[in-house]
């Protein structure tokens, strides 16, 4: 529970913090849940020794909107437009994962051009998502110019986004059995310029942050997760694949056509912040490989596979994960046969993300707390739901 | 005393308006020219309200998506330091204005109440989007959203949006100066600085 900031005058076993013994003259403090550098609401009740993190307590439900419960009674195809509200910045994706498992649900098979199309999205939403991670995290270890710059090229996504799918932020556009609408006459067209614009970019993001010597002062040898405790987490994507995981869910379980086309899982082995912010880094150049690959090959046809308008699932429990920008999200469905689901359960890579960071930043400074948390990018309504 | 809704109707709070462009940078007060200059009438309170309204320090307060939509007007394509709401501040202390920006639900409610005492006079409240205006899409069906910010705190502003779009924000931003200006906050109705 929450505790108030104070100094521990007598040395105890603490039964809130996991049995860790304080000391006295330890001091607890409250980090969130409105500080800017949790990026969201996120309370970390954390136990100091001097300046040395001895324990991290992660408190959530500062934004516990209950939407696991509220898809409870929203159709098949209703319940898909909350999903883009969990990881907003992965809405596309979340929305693909959820009308995967439908379409699972229905035996569905979507049409060529509407798996092309759900492809670029999610690499185009991925391209976002890095960006914000990038000039977030910049800011938080005390950049600021990274962030107008992020977000200066996150606007050409958006500004794609918008024409055809109507919306900036939480999209909706993935639908079971393909897309909401086809794709705007203009997107190839704007989506090539971006790709001229983005190649130069990502390598002034690399000359301006990745070869600064006091950046890299502050992530090498910081936040070590081995390999071993990686999995035993249960981390998944760039935390995990920092660590040397092998944990790409396009390479390993592939979706749509990541099967045809060209791209390497990215893994590095230090296992400190700066391999995983070198994970994304790469990431960001093999998303755009990929769209580059697939935006001359969109295949004609329907972008909508035919579907009844009220969809029933027949009953039985369905499951299907996808690799969002932060790692595995999964879709679990408990069918009764109705028109709508009997109990949804999502798997969420924050949450497991999140659960690592104790053993992270145990031992290290505070100030190193600020660029963990960074690396981890996490989105806090993706951990509460 | 007046009540909020004779200040409301008599100020002349209208963004569309001919003159509202104007009336967002001119300076209250007639000039009354003299030998070799002028000298300026004005009333103390309609100058203070035209300085404080010019320079708002937004909260950095973002529970959920709507932080990405404010995160974007603060950067390069948007920038609203245009309009002065550059220092964005994480502490309530320094801050004059809160931006609601997500769903507030039940665990953080009294955190949002504490924010807002904390904040020193005068201080006025913006509810971005759908969840901080009614619940938005989490109003029917959960049980631990509050249907509205203005539950909590009193609200000036009201966004409509899920989530607004940067635009919608500098509109509201440029409405709730144009409200201090014309004393028609309810933080200055209670406190009887309206004009």
């Amino acid at each position: 529970m929450y505790r108030e900031t104070q100094i521990i005058k007598h040395a105890q076993k603490a039964s809130s913090n996991g049995g860790n013994l304080e000391e006295a003259g330890d001091l607890v403090i409250n980090v969130g849940p409105q500080h800017p550098s949790t990026h969201g609401v996120l309370h970390l009740v954390i136990t100091l020794h001097g300046e040395t993190i001895k324990n991290v307590e992660p408190h959530l439900g500062y934004i516990h909107r209950s939407i696991e419960k509220m898809c409870e009674s929203l159709s098949y195809r209703q319940f898909i437009y909350v999903t883009s509200r969990m990881d907003y910045l992965s809405s596309h994706i979340n929305n693909h994962g959820c009308a995967m498992c439908v379409e699972k649900g229905l035996q569905v098979e979507i049409p060529p051009r509407a798996k092309v199309i759900r492809v670029l999205m999610d690499e185009l939403t991925r391209l976002a998502s890095h960006q914000l991670w990038w000039g977030a995290m910049a800011m938080d270890v005390g950049a600021l110019t990274p962030f107008f710059h992020a977000f200066r090229e996150r606007e050409m996504i958006n500004d794609i986004m918008e024409e055809t799918c109507g919306a900036r932020l939480t999209m909706n556009y993935m639908v079971p059995g393909g897309v909401m609408y086809d794709i705007h006459p203009n997107f190839q067209k704007r989506v090539k310029e971006f790709i001229e614009e983005f190649k130069k970019k990502i390598d002034e993001y690399d000359e301006l942050v990745t070869g600064n010597i006091i950046f890299q002062n502050r992530m090498k040898g910081v936040g070590y997760l081995t390999k071993e405790d990686a999995i035993s987490y249960g981390c998944t994507g760039p935390t995990a694949r920092g660590s040397g995981v092998s944990c790409d869910i396009r390479k390993l379980y592939p979706y749509e056509v990541y099967d045809q086309v060209q791209f390497n899982e990215i893994i590095e082995t230090d296992g400190d912040c700066f391999a995983r912010y070198l994970v994304r880094m790469q990431e960001m150049r093999q998303s755009l490989s990929m769209v580059e690959q697939l935006i001359d090959n969109i295949p004609e046809g329907d972008f909508q596979a035919k579907t009844k308008a009220v969809l029933k699932l027949p009953k039985g429990e369905f499951y299907s994960k996808i690799e969002t920008a932060r790692g595995e999200f999964g879709v679990y469905i408990v069918s009764e046969g109705g028109t709508t689901p009997y109990r949804i359960k999502f798997r969420s890579p924050g949450f497991s993300n999140l659960s690592a960071l104790n053993h992270m930043a145990k031992g290290y400074k505070i100030g190193d707390l600020v660029a963990i948390m960074g690396t981890l990018d996490l989105v806090i309504p993706d951990i509460d739901r | 005393m007046k009540n909020e809704n004779e200040i409301l109707n008599e100020s002349k709070v209208s963004p569309f308006g001919e003159d509202s462009e104007r009336a967002s940078v001119a300076f209250p007060g007639e000039v009354h020219p003299t030998a070799g200059g002028g000298i300026l009438l004005s009333k103390l309170d309609e100058v203070i309200n035209w300085a404080r309204s010019n320079s708002l320090w937004p909260l950095v307060f973002g529970t959920s998506c709507c932080a990405i939509e404010m995160m974007s007007t603060a950067a390069a394509k948007y920038d609203w330091s245009r309009f002065g709401f550059e220092v964005a501040r994480a502490t309530p202390r320094q801050a004059d204005v809160i931006i609601i920006a997500g769903t507030i639900v039940n665990k953080m409610a009294p955190v949002l109440k504490r924010l807002y005492d904390q904040m020193p006079d005068p201080k006025y409240v913006i509810a971005m989007g759908a969840c901080a205006t009614s619940g938005g899409p989490f109003f029917y069906n959960t049980y631990s959203v509050v249907k509205g910010a203005d539950h909590i705190i009193p609200v000036d502003v009201y966004i409509a949006g899920c989530p607004p779009r940067p635009e919608a924000l500098l509109h509201a931003l440029i409405t709730l100066q144009q409200k201090i200006k014309s004393g028609a906050t309810r933080e200055q109705i209670r406190n009887g600085i309206g004009n």
